[in-house]
């Protein structure tokens, strides 16, 4: 995977995480195209794009648009369901996870996401691991909650 | 803190606080103890929280940034606010606005903070600096303090980060630290310490060498999940050179059958499938190695067929893996039953209503028809619908199918189709992508086959797209490609070449060479064209081309030496006046675009007859004069296209369906058709419904199309025999409908001419009709074969329809006209026939052919004499069959209808005959067979034993087999109960007894080899599903029974 990307309806980024080395200009001028072109197109319609020299995979839940850029020979389905999951795994971290939790918790958002993909690849696909293991870091810090003055 | 409001950053955009999922798409309801984490404190509420636009906005941000400064600034700011300041910052970052103050502090917090702090600062790192930030060094000493910590978690930050990114320049003083973790007892270290060496591998291959066989201990990891990360190592490795890990052939298709057969722990199944990722993964590795190696190859057909078998419930995520299954089945070694099963499947995706398996099947065939053109032909209805999607993905990658399909005779309808979809899209990368090919296809199929018999507008059309437009990126783009594929043109065989083709090759050569500057050897080209000159067979006009073309490449002085030679030589070949002209003076000549050099050369030419020579510029100025609104450079202008348009446009006036299709089947020998046409055009008239059908039948001969066993089309294959005033077509007319046949003809003509794979299996006696209906041979063959044709034509349709139900879609509609119904079923399940009918008219259209004394071949016995099995098609007489049983009772003497069951090994299929009981001639037979429900009950049939008799059987059966299943979850039942009650309902199996949590089932075999074989399931909730353990002496049957099981509670 290169890229993901969550945004809003209206366009607004809420979260981005880039597997491959670009520079900032590169990205924002990626995302904002990106954004524009996927808020384009009808609900009925495909959810890959071929876009440029990427392959985009993109999921809309709510108000919130969930895209990945995938490679030419990756599995468009596979990475659909990738998305799917991370939003399960939000779900099952929040507790039936809106727009507002992601705002609220990007961070929270973005730990989930370390422990699903790493370095753009699949890293866990066992929803009961990763929510272990986040849950394990999140007992420290009530932990130290808790004994902080 | 005097910080802005967590509500202030919503209302950057509005937000909706809608729930992702409802609860129908959650994947287990169990717990949701998880409450919203506390919004965090010391926040004041921003008053301003609502309305908030952009120039408010980036006020607000800017503020924010401002006061996020200072405090960062500030030596009184503890950890625990720089981790909320980098919350923030990140934030800020995110909405566009730089927060590069925040980067240094960001790796501070990484190395002083507590854990808690320390993973916010490890975020902020991987967010904030990429690869090649000169911050990273800074990071690495901590991070080599984190490995080493006793800590899991902080083991577990740094293994994360150094995944993201890692200065490629430091691997060396971690790699180490990190392949220790590759044996720590957590299995969530040495997965993340895999996927950090894959990381490194990805960045510095060479460095992580020498930890290859560490690699393979990671393969066979204890923990699925570790042996799931090394996967993406080894796939790497593999497709960079397969030929050194053959050896893990056997281990992979091992793994990958463990998979498959739900040997891994639940966890690791997605939406009840066993481990997705995994699967796809190793088909992928799969793929790699079984590529052009057939040795590979046969030791995985075995595991392709059982995932492709597995894989077959109606979710996104089996569909997934059948893609992939699909992909590697067509990409090693072919074996023709796998490749069936997998065209099926593919059929099955394009067949799909939902858009995304639409487009993949789109894909796949545009893979797969690379290797078999004639893959493409069942779809040809659905591929002219995608042509016209509403969505612009589809259609581009219909494009992209077609563009692979091309051939001589249907160049000129797909090139006219891109055109269409270039004048509507206003992307500029498919725009560049799709010009790039329609140049291709016109250049190389046109003119190297149309060849000389074009008209001469064609190339210079061309040639003006090339030439006109702006200077842009795309411009240049296509030249260099057209620069390039001519080059490579030229680099082959030219003789064959058409004269014109090579006058455009050298006008493009000459103007845009230039474009190639990267090439190290600019006289190249000049060579290339040198070449030209000097062959025979290239006509005057066509070396005046050239030596155009070569003046204008004078530019180097490689091309200058080779252009003087050239022109020497030439000079000297035309006993010109300038023969003995100065070298010096050649050099000036050549550099003088005027060709004033050649004067006494071309005047030479032209008193021999040559057209004068006029500099493209000039052709193309005078010929955006002539034609300066001529929009459609690619016209009918063809003689292949236009003698088979005008006729099919002769005959749609005619209203006469069954003759177009006629015409397609034919449109492949052009010219055939175009001398019969006169000599045919007058009985048309007289015979034109007959003629519909045999020509109807005809054109599924050569073109090979095939009925689609799917409920919302129309069958291709009946549509056409039915009068159009009598058809039930559930929306489209017939004219819409013809449009489509029209295109579908011009689309795959001369695609299935030479049919291998063609899924239409027709008696030779139904070709010998195609051939005989245009002769005068038609008349005295056409009793018998008409009859014959037409139950073959229904079996084959029966044939389908049985294989369709087979593979999952168990309802078949066919429509036709009805005079009489006749309602038969037959019992026990197997299938049931519902509204036959035949009509019989007598004298009509066939008079002609009765009124010429026509001798009764001595084979025109009346077809009830016979005995009827003795026409059954020779592949299945040697099946089991069941007895022949009469449809229809005697109400109409005249005709008989019977049928009877085949028992193939993979399928049932179901035979009806239609015989002639009368002694007059069949003229015209409308047949409607409507399919209610073509329900196969596969295998199963209860079996009624006691508790235990069930445990006697239990222990003596050997072939066992596990799996776990999803629960049907009702609301008054118990799951147990209420999932068996499923089974029972779905499969007529009988439950023995149910005891708690546990349930045992009984079933046997119905018919088929293993006729009688029970098969007994043990069932036992567990957790959230279904724990079902299979035994029977057959060995094929848990499997089956276990994949109907599967099938019946999904779709409950």
């Amino acid at each position: 995977m290169q890229f993901m990307l969550l945004f809003s309806r209206q366009g607004k980024l809420r979260l981005q995480k880039w597997y491959v080395p670009l520079s900032d200009k590169e990205r924002k001028k990626i995302s904002r195209d990106l954004v524009q072109t996927i808020l384009a197109r009808k609900p009925k319609m495909c959810s890959f794009l071929e876009w440029r020299d990427l392959k985009i995979v993109y999921k809309r839940y709510a108000s919130l648009y969930f895209c990945c850029a995938v490679e030419d020979q990756d599995n468009e389905l596979i990475t659909l369901e990738i998305i799917h999951r991370y939003v399960e795994l939000l779900d099952k971290y929040f507790g039936s996870v809106c727009e507002l939790d992601i705002i609220f918790n990007f961070e929270k958002a973005y730990f989930i996401l370390d422990e699903f993909l790493l370095g753009g690849e699949a890293q866990e696909t066992s929803k009961k691991n990763v929510l272990k293991a986040i849950e394990q870091a999140d007992l420290l810090q009530e932990v130290r909650l808790h004994t902080d003055p | 803190m005097n910080l802005i409001s967590k509500s202030a950053y919503i209302n950057m955009g509005y937000f909706q606080p809608f729930p992702f999922l409802c609860l129908s798409e959650r994947d287990d309801n169990m717990e949701k103890s998880k409450q919203r984490p506390e919004p965090m404190q010391a926040l004041t509420l921003y008053k301003h929280s609502r309305c908030l636009y952009f120039q408010e906005e980036e006020k607000l941000i800017k503020k924010e940034l401002a006061s996020l400064k200072e405090q960062v600034a500030s030596p009184n700011t503890t950890m625990r606010q720089m981790k909320e300041i980098m919350v923030r910052a990140i934030y800020c970052e995110m909405l566009g606005y730089q927060a590069s103050f925040s980067y240094i502090h960001a790796i501070k917090l990484a190395q002083q903070g507590s854990v808690l702090e320390k993973r916010v600062g490890y975020l902020a790192v991987s967010l904030f600096l990429k690869e090649t930030d000169e911050f990273l060094l800074l990071l690495v000493n901590t991070v080599l303090k984190d490995l080493q910590s006793t800590n899991l978690i902080e083991v577990c930050m740094a293994l994360t980060v150094v995944s993201q990114m890692f200065p490629k320049d430091m691997i060396p003083a971690i790699l180490p630290v990190v392949e220790e973790k590759l044996t720590h007892p957590k299995e969530i270290i040495r997965r993340k310490a895999v996927l950090a060496l894959y990381k490194f591998y990805l960045i510095a291959p060479n460095q992580v060498q020498h930890i290859h066989s560490k690699f393979r201990k990671a393969l066979c990891d204890k923990d699925p999940g570790v042996m799931t990360a090394s996967l993406h190592i080894y796939l790497q490795l593999i497709k960079e050179s397969p030929e050194s890990y053959k050896d893990l052939t056997g281990s992979m298709v091992t793994i990958l059958r463990q998979v498959v057969g739900g040997k891994l722990p639940l966890d690791f199944n997605y939406h009840s499938v066993p481990a997705p990722w995994l699967q796809i993964q190793l088909l992928r590795i799969l793929a790699y190695l079984g590529k052009e190696d057939q040795g590979t190859s046969e030791v995985m057909y075995d595991v392709l067929e059982e995932s492709l078998r597995r894989a077959e419930m109606n979710h996104n995520i089996t569909y997934a893996i059948l893609y992939e299954c699909v992909k590697t089945i067509y990409t090693v070694h072919p074996k023709s039953q796998l490749l069936e099963k997998a065209a099926e499947c593919i059929g099955n995706f394009v067949l799909s209503p939902k858009i995304n398996l639409k487009y993949l099947g789109l894909k796949a065939l545009t893979y797969v028809v690379q290797q078999d053109a004639n893959l493409a032909l069942p779809h040809q209805i659905t591929i002219i619908e995608c042509l016209d999607h509403s969505d612009v993905i589809i259609k581009r990658e219909t494009l992209e199918l077609l563009f692979r399909i091309t051939n001589a005779q249907n160049v000129t309808v797909i090139v006219e189709k891109m055109l269409e979809f270039l004048r509507l899209t206003s992307d500029d990368y498919s725009t560049i992508d799709l010009v790039g090919k329609v140049a291709e296809l016109t250049m190389n199929s046109v003119f190297s086959l149309g060849g000389d018999v074009m008209q001469p507008d064609i190339p210079n059309n061309f040639l003006r797209l090339l030439a006109e437009g702006v200077d842009s990126v795309e411009d240049r783009q296509l030249r260099l490609f057209a620069v390039d594929s001519y080059v490579s043109l030229l680099q082959g065989e030219t003789a064959k070449l058409p004269q014109r083709f090579l006058q455009v090759i050298s006008w493009v050569l000459g103007e845009y060479s230039y474009l190639r500057e990267e090439d190290s050897d600019p006289g190249s080209v000049m060579r290339l064209l040198a070449r030209l000159l000097d062959q025979r067979h290239t006509s005057t006009e066509t070396r005046s081309w050239v030596l155009g073309a070569m003046t204008k490449l004078c530019s180097s002085p490689v091309s200058v030496a080779l252009a003087r030679d050239v022109c020497e030589r030439y000079l000297s070949w035309a006993k010109s006046v300038w023969a003995n002209i100065p070298l010096c003076v050649t050099f000036e000549i050549l550099v003088d675009s005027s060709l004033s050099f050649l004067d006494g050369y071309v005047s030479e030419a032209l008193a021999a007859g040559a057209a004068p020579y006029k500099s493209p510029h000039q052709r193309q100025e005078e010929l955006v004069q002539e034609k300066a609104l001529s929009l459609e450079p690619y016209g009918l202008s063809l003689p292949v296209s236009l003698s088979s348009c005008s006729i099919t446009d002769r005959l749609t006036d005619r209203q006469s369906p069954t003759l177009l299709s006629m015409s397609s089947g034919l449109s492949g020998n052009s010219t055939e058709l175009s001398h019969k046409e006169g000599s045919t055009a007058l009985k048309l008239d007289g015979v034109k419904r007959v003629w519909g059908k045999d020509g109807y039948l005809a054109q599924q001969q050569s073109a090979g199309e095939t009925p689609i066993p799917q409920v919302e089309l129309p069958s291709p294959l009946l549509s056409p025999q039915s009068p159009p005033s009598q058809t039930q077509k559930p929306s489209s007319g017939p004219e819409p409908d013809q449009e489509k046949r029209q295109l579908a003809s011009s689309l795959f003509v001369g695609l299935g001419s030479h049919n291998s794979v063609c899924l239409v299996r027709l008696p030779s006696t139904v070709c010998s009709v195609s051939i005989a209906d245009q002769s005068n041979v038609f008349k005295a063959l056409f009793k018998p074969f008409y009859i014959n044709s037409c139950r073959s034509a229904l079996h084959n349709l029966l044939d389908t329809t049985t294989v369709a139900s087979e593979g999952g879609a168990a309802t078949t509609t066919l429509q036709q006209t009805s005079q009489r119904t006749l309602d038969h079923t037959t019992s026990n399940g197997s299938p049931h026939v519902e509204g036959t009918e035949q009509r019989v008219e007598a004298g009509g259209p066939l008079s002609l052919i009765r009124g010429n004394d026509l001798h009764p071949a001595p084979a025109l016995e009346r077809p009830r004499d016979l005995p009827l099995t003795s026409h059954l098609p020779a592949e299945l007489s040697g099946l089991a069959r069941s007895e022949l049983t009469t449809l229809c009772s005697d109400h109409d003497p005249s005709l008989a209808l019977s049928a009877c069951r085949v028992y193939k090994e993979d399928a049932l299929v179901l035979l009806v005959f239609i015989s002639n009981n009368t002694d007059s001639t069949l003229h015209q037979m409308a047949l409607q067979l409507t399919c209610k429900e073509l329900e196969v009950y596969f295998s199963d049939w209860p079996l009624t034993v006691s508790t235990g008799d069930y445990g006697k059987m239990w222990l003596s059966f050997s072939h066992d087999l596990k799996q776990n299943l999803r629960l049907v979850t009702t609301e008054h039942q118990e799951p147990l109960t209420a999932t068996l009650d499923a089974l029972k309902g779905k499969l007529h199996l009988h439950i023995v007894d149910v005891i708690g949590s546990e349930g045992i089932v009984a079933c046997r075999l119905l018919q088929g080899q293993g006729q009688g074989q029970p098969c007994l399931l043990h069932c036992r909730v567990h957790a959230d599903s279904l724990a079902v353990w299979l035994r029977s002496p057959v060995p094929e049957l848990p499997d089956s029974l276990l994949y109907h099981c599967q099938k019946a509670l999904t779709e409950t």
